[in-house]
């Protein structure tokens, strides 16, 4: 049974602040959806988690199982058991996904060998795509599913999936989607799925749905709190004249800017 | 002819200064131990250990030679004349000239029309014994629709010594030549080389230059593509160390219609170690139709590190597509965070890039055999840098 129990998480980039407060609990099995409008914070809540540079943690505290998360470097994190699929997978020229498995896997040899085998297959991945660097040349749903199965050898304790279900198609959404299902039902994984949209919850079923603008939590619910979102959209939470995204008047002309780009 | 200068701009940004040419004299020691590239390549269709300029072994298989494959020196060449300065042609430069003034045995890999040496032909130079000046020649001859690989190992011994070493690749109508070239000569050692290609009517050469070694290492590569149709593929890849400036200065000359050259050089620089890149495309009047790419990049490891990339284009034909692109850059932040996201720890992330920047180039290298040594030099160069690292910090 693990536990990532985020308090009062502040931070900023550049000296905006855009996380003003975050407090949520992720509990081994559960699938905490985090939704929320372009510009509202999401992918920094997923990168600070990680440590990305770049960010500024201004303020309160993340523990894994006790363990304080924000004095670990990323790769201390990761092998503590937290696991960030990227919304924008970063393309790392000449490392194959083979290569980065063979330096985090605990398994080696045939069982390696076979994990990944039987991993590529329930993703829908030919066995030659473990030769391929990472996100060199690939589709959108294809970064999606190579993410998915590093998510898979890796095994971790609780994964932030920021937006996995961007760039892949029905097909590909709903073997990613039952993939981390029994991941949860099989492993105890812990998911924060970050999603501007509902249809990934069709596929993956929600616990907790939390309503995420301007770097807080506004609200939680189970997931019928989806579906009204689904209705009628953002409206209620995000008052029209003070959008998330006037806090940076650049990012408003471009739903998909990246704060850090 | 004067000493060179770095105030011309072939010798900018080059510590030629700084050579005492005063302390070297030609050697005619033959002495020491085998070139080691002979253990990893042991499947082979020649060799030649040339050591201080001079042949002191020479193997070749009997049924290539029975079949007029010559390898060997010049004077025992059954036809040498004109031979050598064939593709260099006349001696431009200070150094060319001492080479050719001091030349000793010039080896000749001389390889008929129409014949396929399936086996690399291996040639050890190595330079050795303090202070010792060598000048190693190497001539390559195609035949007209022949193949041919040659592995080209340049070492040293201990303490100083300068190499001088003159490379000429002539490679007839249609035929296929692959030059690797491997130096990895000592800290104190300095090297200024020359590589000179001629390709005539559709040949294709490929030349790989694995620049490791040396204190201070310059390789001047020239491609002349002067018959319709051929193609130049040239490729390096270079480590440089505290104390080690690896200079490279390339021509891609077309010369002819319809010819192709792509240039790729990948570097990466440790501590203080310095390089430098300059390259030239030129394209002649009655070259139309060519297409020429060059790219180099290279990663800084260090702070300290220093290097400069300057690309040039001289184009006198409109119908031709060019590119070039260079790059100088730290390891990137986004790569490694994308791996230690993964769980992969810092320094192994580091090596992985790393070895992942090479990868194109390693794969493009001619002489799949002759990876494995460098694989291995660089994973030590990475040993040290790392380890310096963790020193320093």
């Amino acid at each position: 049974m693990s536990e990532l129990i985020i308090e009062g998480l502040k931070a900023t980039v550049g000296g905006a602040e855009i996380l003003s407060g975050v407090n949520l609990t992720i509990r081994s099995g559960e699938v905490h959806a985090l939704m929320g409008p372009n510009g509202s914070g999401k992918s920094t809540l997923s990168h600070v988690l990680l440590g990305r540079p770049g960010y500024e943690v201004t303020g309160g505290t993340v523990r894994l199982d006790g363990d304080d998360v924000l004095a670990m470097s990323t790769a201390e994190r990761a092998a503590a058991g937290l696991f960030l699929a990227m919304q924008h997978p970063t393309e790392v020229p000449g490392v194959l996904l083979r290569d980065v498995l063979g330096a985090s896997s605990a398994l080696d040899g045939d069982d390696f060998e076979a994990a990944v085998a039987s991993e590529l297959t329930a993703i829908g991945l030919e066995e030659a795509f473990l030769e391929r660097a990472l996100n060199v040349d690939l589709s959108g749903g294809e970064k999606k599913r190579n993410e998915t199965i590093q998510l898979a050898i890796l095994q971790p304790k609780i994964a932030v999936l920021d937006e996995i279900d961007s760039g892949l198609d029905v097909d590909g959404l709903r073997l990613v989607s039952k993939r981390i299902e029994r991941a949860t039902n099989d492993d105890g994984l812990g998911v924060l799925a970050i999603t501007h949209f509902t249809r990934l919850l069709t596929e993956l079923k929600a616990d907790f749905v939390h309503i995420f603008t301007g770097g807080v939590i506004v609200e939680t619910g189970g997931p019928e709190l989806a579906d009204e979102l689904e209705e009628s959209g953002y409206a209620r939470w995000v008052p029209v004249d003070e959008k998330p995204e006037s806090k940076n008047p650049a990012l408003a002309d471009d739903p998909f800017a990246d704060p850090l780009a | 002819m004067a000493f060179p200068s770095d105030q011309e701009e072939i010798w900018r940004y080059t510590p030629i200064g700084d050579l005492e040419i005063d302390s070297y004299a030609p050697s005619d020691d033959t002495s020491g131990k085998d070139s080691t590239i002979f253990d990893v390549l042991s499947t082979r269709a020649g060799l030649v250990e040339v050591r201080n300029g001079w042949v002191t072994r020479q193997e070749l298989d009997d049924s290539l030679a029975q079949n007029g494959l010559f390898v060997g020196r010049l004077a025992d060449h059954p036809d040498p004349e004109g031979l050598l300065g064939s593709v260099a042609g006349e001696s431009k430069d200070y150094f060319a000239v001492l080479s050719d003034a001091f030349v000793g045995d010039a080896v000749v890999i001389d390889v008929p029309a129409g014949m396929v040496v399936e086996s690399p032909i291996v040639v050890g130079e190595r330079s050795r014994g303090e202070g010792a000046a060598s000048f190693p020649r190497l001539v390559v001859r195609l035949g007209a629709d022949s193949e041919a690989s040659v592995v080209q190992h340049q070492s040293t011994g201990v303490g100083p010594v300068l190499a001088v070493p003159v490379t000429e690749l002539d490679v007839g109508p249609a035929a296929r030549l692959r030059l690797l070239n491997i130096q990895v000569m000592g800290s104190s050692a300095t090297q200024l080389g020359t590589i000179v290609a001629r390709a005539a009517q559709d040949a294709t050469v490929t030349v790989g230059a694995a620049g490791l070694g040396g204190g201070y290492s310059r390789l001047r590569l020239d491609c002349r593509l002067e018959g319709r149709g051929a193609d130049g593929n040239l490729l390096a890849l270079y480590y440089g160390e505290t104390g080690q400036t690896l200079d490279f200065r390339t021509l891609q000359d077309h010369a002819a219609p319809n010819t192709t050259s792509n240039l790729l050089f990948k570097g990466a620089l440790a501590g203080d170690a310095r390089s430098i890149y300059t390259g030239m495309i030129q394209v002649r009047p009655d070259a139309a139709g060519t297409n020429a790419y060059q790219t180099n990049r290279n990663i800084k490891l260090s702070k300290e590190a220093w290097a400069e990339s300057v690309p040039n284009l001289e184009i006198e034909n409109s119908d031709v597509r060019c590119s070039h692109a260079s790059t100088v850059s730290p390891i990137d932040e986004e790569q490694l965070f994308y791996l230690e996201s993964r769980g992969v720890p810092s320094e192994t992330a580091e090596r992985l890039i790393v070895a992942g920047f090479f990868r194109d180039v390693l794969e493009q290298l001619p002489v799949e055999d002759g990876y494995s040594v460098i694989e291995e030099i660089i994973a030590a160069k990475q040993d040290r840098h790392q380890l310096a690292s963790k020193v320093s910090s």
